[in-house]
This record gives C-alpha cells, structure tokens and sequence, in this order.
C-alpha cells in the first residue's frame, strides 16, 4: 500500500510503486485537472506540484511521491496561485485548454521562484510546456501581469 | 477540416446511391452529398436558414442562468463563447449568467446550415451559418419574454423593454428577472418573424468578451472525454502495425493477459486491442503482446524512397491544374529566372488531447462520450459496426483538446476502433478508447507530403513574365466520396489550393499536379492546402520582389491591383507591423507571411505570431499555420523567416 | 668479549639482510625497478585510454556538458530544453529532479533515475576535450572535485549516479564495459601514476 497526500489529504493506494503519480492521480483518486500529453516528461500537461516543487507526474512514480505533500490544479492555492489564475482568466489566456493546468502550475512554480521574471526566465522557466494551440503570447502577458499584481 | 464550399453544389443522393456506400464511408457520403449551401451564395448575401426555436438552443435557469446549448464543437476556437454571444445580444443577456453546453446529437436541430441535414462543425462554417440563426433565436427568446411580462402584468408588449437579464415596464415600475418569468417565457408561441438589432446598438457583438470556458480551464474543473468515467469502465490501447497497411498475423496473448488489471485482449480491424481496469494497466498490457504482421500490402518505402518516387513523378507531365497565357514562352524571353523546389514532411496534427472516446453498449443502443467534431458521421459508422440504427446511437459530445482538422476524419477512425472493441467485447462493459502519443504521431491521417518545383521569370522591367507551376501530393479527396465535388478534371483540389486561385495577377501562368500513391493515410491540416502553397507562393514572392529590386511588400501590391480586399489587408497589416521602419540595432530581419483564406470570413490580425528579435511582428490568419510545430522558444532561438537572399533551391523539413 | 662482537656481527648481518630482502621487495634494485615502473607507466597509459571511452560514452559525456545535457545515445539537445542552474539541478518547473526519479528509472515514462541527477559541476566539462586533457582534468584536485586518486576510484566505484551509467534503463545503451571492470582500469590507472597521453 502506499501513502499519497494530495491537496492536504491522505490516501491509502494498493498500487505499484512504478506506476506513474499521473495515474494514480487521475484513474485512482480520479483527479482529472492533471492532463495526459506524451507520457515522456515532453509536453507539461502533466505538472503538478510535489513539496512545492513543480514535478511531472507522468514520469515521477507513485513511490516516489509517497510521503510527500503533492497538489494539483484542484488544490493549488496561495497569493502566487491566485495572482497566475486570475491573470490567466482575465487575459483569456486559454483556447482548447488542455495545456493549462500544466501551464499554470509551472507558472506558478516560475514565478514562486523569481517574482520579476524577464521575458527570457519566462523562456527558460516555461520551456517544458507545450501548448498546441499557440497560446505563448498570452500566457507571457498573464505571467507579466500576474507578476505584477503580486508586488 | 477546410472545406472549399465553392466546388460543392447541392445535389440530391438518389436511395440507390446511398445503399451503395453501405461501409463506414458512407458517413462521408452523407457529409459530401448533403453539401448544399454554395459559397457564392453566401458572398451574395444568401442566408442560410434554419430553426431558432430558443427552447432548442437555449435553458434559462430559475436561477437567471443562461445556457447557450451550442450545435458547434468547441475545441479551442472560441466558437461556444462566438455562438453565445450571439445569441446573448439580441436576448438582452447579462454577459456574466451566459454558459454553454453541447447539443445532442440530433441533425434535424442541430445541423450545420452550411452543410444540409448534418451536423458537423469544421470548414471555417460555424460562425457564418450560425450567424443568422442564432441572433434569431435570441431575438426570437426576447420577445417571448416580453409576451410573457406582458401577459403577466397586463400591458402592452411595446413598452416593455430588456436588458441585462432584467425585463421591465418603465411606466409602472415592473420589473422581473429571467429567472422569475423563464417557465412562462419559453412556453409563449415562438415567433415566426424576428427583428435583429441593428450594428449600431451591438453592445457584446463586436467587443472582447470573457471566454466562457475561461474559468474551468484555469480550475481544472474542464471535461474532455479523457476525463470521464463510467462505473464498470475498461481502457483499451490498441497495438497498431510499424507500416501503414500491414495486417495482423499472428498473436499470442498469453503474457499480456498476465499483467496485473488486464481484463481482454481483442483483435480489431486496425491492430489488437488490449482491454485493462485502468489505463497505466492497458499500456503495459500493450506492451506484453507478442504480434507478428503480414506486410504484403504494406507501404514499406522509408520517407526519402517515397520522395524519389515524387521527384521521379515531378520530371514527368501531370495533370493540368491551371493554364493561361503563355508561361514556357515567357519563360523563354525572360531576363531573369528563378527556380527553387520545395518539400514538405508528412505532418501530424498532434492536439494536446491524445483521441480517446468512450462506448456504453445497452440493449437499446450506445451512448458515446466523445470530443466530437462530425457528430453525424462518428453516429453513422457507430451504428453501423454494431448493427444499430443511426437513431439508437447518443453522442455526448465534450470539449476538445485541439483537432486541427485531426478529429474531423470523415473515416470517424477512431469512432470505428472504439466500436469495434465495444463489439469485439459483446458490450459487455463501458470501453475508454485511448490513443498514447505514439499513437497519435505513428497514426497517420497526416498532411501529405508534397513537393513543388517552380520557375518563374522576370522581365526587364521586373514583372512577372511567366511561372511555371508543378506540384506533387497524395490526393486527400481522391476515393473518397467528397471526390465528386473536391476533384475536378482528375485534379484534387487540396493539393493545388492556394496556388491556383493565387490572387497575385499573373498573366501567363501553367500549373500541373501530380498524384502520389501510399498506404499512408492522410487528411486536412488545418488549412488544408494552404499548409504548403501559402509557404511556396509567398517565398517565392519574396524572392522575386528580391530579384526585382523592389519592396516585397510593394511587390504584392503591385501584383494585387485587381483584388482591392487583398490589398486592403496587407496594407493594414503592414501598417500594424511597422513595416518600412526602422529596426532597432541588434535586431533580426522582419519578416512578414499572409496567406489569404478561401472562405468568407475575414482575416483578423488578431492572431500574431510575435519574434522578440525583431520589432516587427509577423502577422498570419488563423486559419494558416505554415509551422505550427515550431514553438516559441524555437522561434526565439532561430534566425526569423526572411525574405531571402538569393534565389535557390530550398527544402523546407 | 669475541663473543658479544660475534653476536653483534651476526645480528647486524641478519638486520642488513632483511633490510636488504625488504629492499629488493620494494625498491627493486638497479635494472629490475626502472621495469616494474616502466611497466606500471604503459599499463596505466594503456588503462587511461579504456578509462578515457568510458568517459566518453553518452552515460557520462551526455551530463559533463557546460550548459545543458544532451540525451540519449544520439546525444542529442535535451527535450525539453533545460539548463545548468545555479546548483547543478536546473531552474525553476524545470529542475532535474522534477522528472527524474531518486529510486530509479521510469520505464512507463523512459526517464532515467538516479540520487542527485545533475549536471556535473563546471569544473568537470568533458566535451570537447583530447583524451590527454580530459585525462589532465580527471586528476586534479583543483577540478576532479578535491578528489585524491583513491578518492577518485571510489567515486567510480560507489557513487551511485555513476553507477547509473550501467543500469540506464531498456531504452539506453549501458557503458559497454562491466563496472568491475572499469574499476580496475581506475586502479591500474592510479597504480602506474596516473599517466597521461600528451
């Protein structure tokens, strides 16, 4: 069995310790704000946040997570997440938005970490986040905006 | 999916005709036949008509919600909030109580105007057919609710006024909510004439209203068909051949039925499907099969093979696409010559959602959960695999994580695996069909691979004196049931749009076509054609305006004097770009690509595509998407798209 | 009084003569110790040299690399791109560790998995290098790390990142020679004196 805390619950999981977190996530506590987009660590769909860390789920395994505090889109909360969300939303940053939640919790991480992110952090932080309907000029702005909502 | 609606006429399917396409093409069938609303039509101010009864396309909650049920597929275009608003400004809505959900799939209601008793979404159609009828159903809802406040408080319908969810008798002071007359309001007789507000009193139309879908895509709370579940629910992944037209010849099981939560292993028409309690299960599952193939029909050439195969097919006469004047004679007495090849990949469309539906078979029919965007077709095939009646198939359909045109196959693919493994199962539990992203990329149905030979002359003076047009491509159409109306004179108008309807004026023009043969399957591209032409013609533009000595942009105008929304358009985007200015020190080149859509609907510069390196944004409509698997960061990385140097022959990978 | 000098005589020639065998175990004496030596040089040049292909091999080259990893045995650029960071681990939503497990890889995802995946600190940039400097860099404390040749062979020996390079995963091609092997190539290397092709 292994323990996973995720959103500030415990839960017990008879699941392999190789099964991806992102599984476990969306198919045994059927939190399914967590997208899949590759499975390979490629795309982001994927993020999510473990000890405050952004992680991708697809490629950390279940027992690797266990024991740590995970949250997802669902549970993400705090100045740093609402000032993201928000910006997100007022921008209309979204277009089929199954990017987004991965999108939003690396942005979350980025900006957690750098509070005035320049346009090439954003590059570099952002990097690992595709988003197929080419919505990287928006989530730029949203980032921008958010960033200064939070001074 | 980007229909020409100019080469489609009605035309009526004879009962015989339609029997005969009794296979899972006959949904395409359906969707060609019943094509009926011509695009010149349209350009003439035509109007397509159709029901705006507003019980049909609208709830209005107790709780003053208002619920646009939307006949189009929302996959990241906008077009529920576009529909809503639609519907919104004529109703009198306030904005902020507007939702939306999808319509059954029901193509007496729900059709696609443009497209006859079929509902579908794709083509650049959603917002010009529903243009009318959506204002009309709101209008249509408007003045039901004044009947009813009318009736309620005994006064004249005249004086009686919406606004913001709020209708209300200024004389006597009445007022109510939505909420509180919606029982009596969507019961009143629907009005069979409807006056629509005129432009000037637009208050959502016209103006950027917040997305519907903004908030549950930010919250995690968005539903795509991935994320559904049914109780009993089974995930299947299918183990396809390496080579496109391989069969299945032999399979062992035996290990795969081993792994921990695998439930089934079935054999499908396109590979072996394994079934499992939960999806990390039935990728491994996958991963245990031991399946050997029959390659005999298969295409076994490697990508450079098939393109020998095009330049072989290039050297040789094709089919006539485009003739006028005199372009081998120009080419003779011109003073100067350019030449270049160009080829493109087979492209895949890679939406963020990997496809994945999912099927409950009960004894009265199916129930799909699909992020649909032919519902008339994926219920035809459905029935169709399971000896059903197209009417006993429901389709739920959810939002989409991107198509591309990739959900829009009129072979429903993935449709037709999904009920075959429902099928193959007995119905015996609900099925979640998943494609991985291997699947999704190794799939087919990509962009085809084309390639162009041009030769273009110039004359002393600069001017056009002659192009010489080849093009290779696998037909997209051909052996298709939209053949009838797609291919003309042998000539399949997907690989050839863009190019022979330029609207550059050039007088002495020849262009042929050439039809590759493979067992890759391949489908629109979002734009379709102009996936590959809007790159040939503009690069070549640019080169030649580069030989000429003259401003690329000044080049076009040249070349559009007869087409004044052309120009109209490049004007204001140039303007927009600060073309002609100058760049600041350290910056790359500007560079600037415009491909003009086929359709009606204008091109907006909303859509930019920004490189930081140079002041200049390069601008394109959305409807074009010349490398759309470039990212930004690639983009930032690399030199930006330029207008040439010299002329030479360029491979585009 | 004959005696005790006898005695003494005795014991001193006994002394010199185990002094003397011990000499000859370990300072050979004239000819025979410049071959030991000479030996120990060529072998340890002849063991750099295997050494030197192990450190070569994408296992390791792919993360001694200045600024961002390569991957694969294509070594190809990293997808996604990630970089150095100021502590080896990368930035932000892109730190190494946010795909790459602890315990091990991942063969769901094709992620390798080792403790502290990293890239190697900047005094370690393998690439590029002539398998003389290469050689140079390994056995300098100053850029190996502070590491003293035993240090060095126990970090090959134990370290378990480097033990990765062995155990990469189905997807990956392991360092062709066996671990046991590679450290032995490291003692003998130490053993002749670290010796270093030009």
């Amino acid at each position: 069995m292994i323990t996973l805390n995720v959103n500030g619950r415990s839960h017990e999981l008879d699941v392999s310790p190789e099964m991806p977190l992102l599984w476990a996530l969306r198919d045994r506590l059927n939190l399914t704000g967590t997208k899949f987009g590759c499975g390979h660590a490629m795309c982001g769909a994927c993020v999510v946040h473990i000890d405050g860390q952004a992680a991708r789920s697809c490629s950390i395994m279940t027992g690797e997570a266990a024991g740590k505090s995970i949250t997802t889109i669902e549970g993400v909360s705090g100045k740093v997440a609402d000032a993201v969300i928000q910006a997100w939303q007022r921008l209309d940053v979204v277009q089929c938005g199954y990017c987004q939640s991965g999108q939003i919790m690396s942005a979350i991480t980025l900006l957690t970490g750098n509070a005035k992110p320049t346009d090439d952090d954003i590059d570099v932080g952002m990097e690992g986040n595709i988003c197929r309907c080419g919505t990287y000029a928006r989530i730029r702005q949203a980032i921008h905006e958010a960033a200064k909502a939070l001074v | 999916m980007r229909v020409n609606l100019a080469k489609l006429h009605a035309f009526d399917s004879s009962r015989r005709e339609f029997l005969k396409s009794a296979t899972v093409t006959a949904g395409a069938f359906v969707l060609g036949a019943h094509v009926s609303f011509p695009k010149e039509a349209l350009a003439q101010g035509a109007v397509p008509q159709g029901v705006f009864d507003p019980n049909v396309f609208l709830n209005i909650g107790a709780d003053n919600s208002v619920t646009l049920i939307s006949k189009h597929f929302e996959m990241g275009q906008g077009v529920a909030t576009g529909l809503a608003t639609l519907v919104a400004e004529e109703l009198g809505a306030d904005w902020s109580t507007v939702r939306f959900e999808f319509a059954p799939n029901n193509p007496k209601l729900y059709n696609n105007l443009l497209f006859g008793p079929v509902m579908a979404t794709g083509g650049t159609t959603s917002m010009a057919n529903s243009w009318e009828q959506m204002r009309q159903v709101g209008a249509a809802a408007r003045m039901m609710f004044i009947a009813a406040a009318a009736a309620k408080w005994n006064v004249s319908a005249a004086e009686i006024e919406v606004e913001k969810g709020v209708v209300s008798h200024g004389r006597s002071g009445r007022r109510a909510t939505f909420g509180e007359l919606a029982a009596d309001a969507m019961r009143a007789p629907v009005p069979t004439d409807v006056a629509l507000k005129p432009a000037k009193d637009w208050k959502l139309i016209g103006t950027r209203v917040p997305r519907l879908d903004s908030v549950a895509k930010t919250m995690g709370t968005a539903v795509f068909a991935f994320d559904v579940r049914r109780p009993g629910m089974l995930t299947a992944v299918v183990k396809r051949p390496e080579l496109f037209g391989a069969k299945v010849a032999s399979l062992d099981a035996a290990e795969a039925k081993q792994v921990d939560g695998v439930v089934d292993v079935v054999q499908i028409s396109t590979g072996v499907a394994v079934l499992a309690t939960d999806t990390w299960a039935a990728m491994r599952g996958r991963e245990a099969l031991k399946v050997t193939w029959d390659t005999s029909q298969a295409e076994t050439r490697s990508t450079a093979e098939i393109l020998e195969e095009y330049r072989r097919l290039a050297g040789g006469q094709g089919l006539p696409a485009a003739s006028r004047g005199d372009a081998a004679g120009g080419l003779v007495h011109a003073a100067k010559i350019l030449e270049a090849e160009f080829t493109f990949p087979y492209l895949a469309h890679a939406p963020m959602e990997p496809l994945n539906c999912i099927i409950e078979v009960r004894g009265d029919g199916a129930e799909i959960w699909s992020g649909c965007q032919l519902q008339s077709i994926d219920q035809l095939v459905a029935a169709q695999v399971l000896g059903l009646k197209p009417e006993q198939i429901k389709i739920n359909t959810l939002l989409g994580g991107g198509s591309f045109g990739r959900r829009g196959n009129p072979l429903a693919d993935w449709t037709v695996e999904l009920a075959e493994v429902a099928k193959a199962i007995k119905g015996r539990a609900p099925v979640h069909l998943v494609w991985t992203r291997e699947d999704d990329l190794k799939g087919g149905f990509y962009r085809p691979m084309v390639l162009h030979r041009v030769k273009v002359g110039l004359d002393s003076k600069g001017s056009i004196a002659g192009w010489q047009h080849t093009i290779v491509s696998q037909p997209i159409f051909v052996g298709t049931p939209f053949e009838r109306t797609a291919v003309k004179n042998g000539v399949d108008h997907s690989s050839v749009e863009g190019v022979v309807d330029t609207p550059y004026a050039i007088a002495d023009f020849s262009v042929d076509v050439h039809d590759a043969k493979s067992a890759v399957p391949v489908l629109w591209w979002r734009s379709v054609g102009h996936s590959h032409t809007a790159h040939v013609m503009e690069t070549m533009i640019d080169e030649l305006a580069q030989l000429a000595g003259q401003d690329p942009v000044a080049f076009r105008l040249g070349l559009l004097a007869q087409q004044p929304r052309d120009a109209a358009v490049l004007r204001l985007a140039t303007q927009k770009a600060g073309w002609g200015g100058a760049l600041p020190r350290g910056r790359g080149e500007a560079s600037l690509i415009i491909t003009r859509s086929t359709h009606a609907s204008p091109w907006s510069p909303k859509s930019r595509w920004p490189d930081r390196r140079s002041k200049s944004t390069a601008s394109s409509p959305p409807s074009t998407a010349v490398w759309p698997s470039i990212r930004m960061s690639s983009l930032r990385k690399s030199r930006a798209p330029s207008a040439s140097r010299s002329p030479r022959p360029c491979a585009i990978k | 009084m004959k005696n005790e000098r006898t005695d003494a005589r005795t014991a001193t020639v006994i002394i010199v003569g185990l002094l003397s065998a011990t000499a000859v175990m370990l300072w050979p004496s004239g000819s025979s110790q410049s071959q030991t030596q000479a030996a120990g040089h060529a072998e340890s040049l002849a063991a750099w040299e295997k050494i030197a292909a192990v450190l070569q091999h994408p296992r390791c080259l792919n993360c001694h690399q200045p600024d961002s990893p390569l991957q694969g045995d294509m070594r190809r650029p990293h997808i996604p791109h990630v970089v150095r960071g100021p502590d080896n681990h990368g930035v932000g939503a892109m730190r190494c560790g946010n795909c790459h497990n602890e315990m091990g890889n991942n063969v769901t995802s094709r992620t390798p998995g080792a403790p502290h995946w990293a890239l190697a600190p900047v005094s370690m940039l393998w690439q590029g290098l002539s398998v003389g400097d290469l050689c140079r860099m390994l056995k300098d404390p100053a850029l190996n790390g502070k590491r003293s040749p035993e240090a060095l062979i126990e970090h090959m020996a134990g370290d378990p990142l480097v033990g990765w390079g062995w155990n990469p995963g189905p997807a990956l091609e392991p360092v062709p020679i066996p671990h046991t092997a590679f450290v032995e190539l490291m003692k003998v290397w130490v053993a002749g004196g670290m010796a270093c092709p030009t």
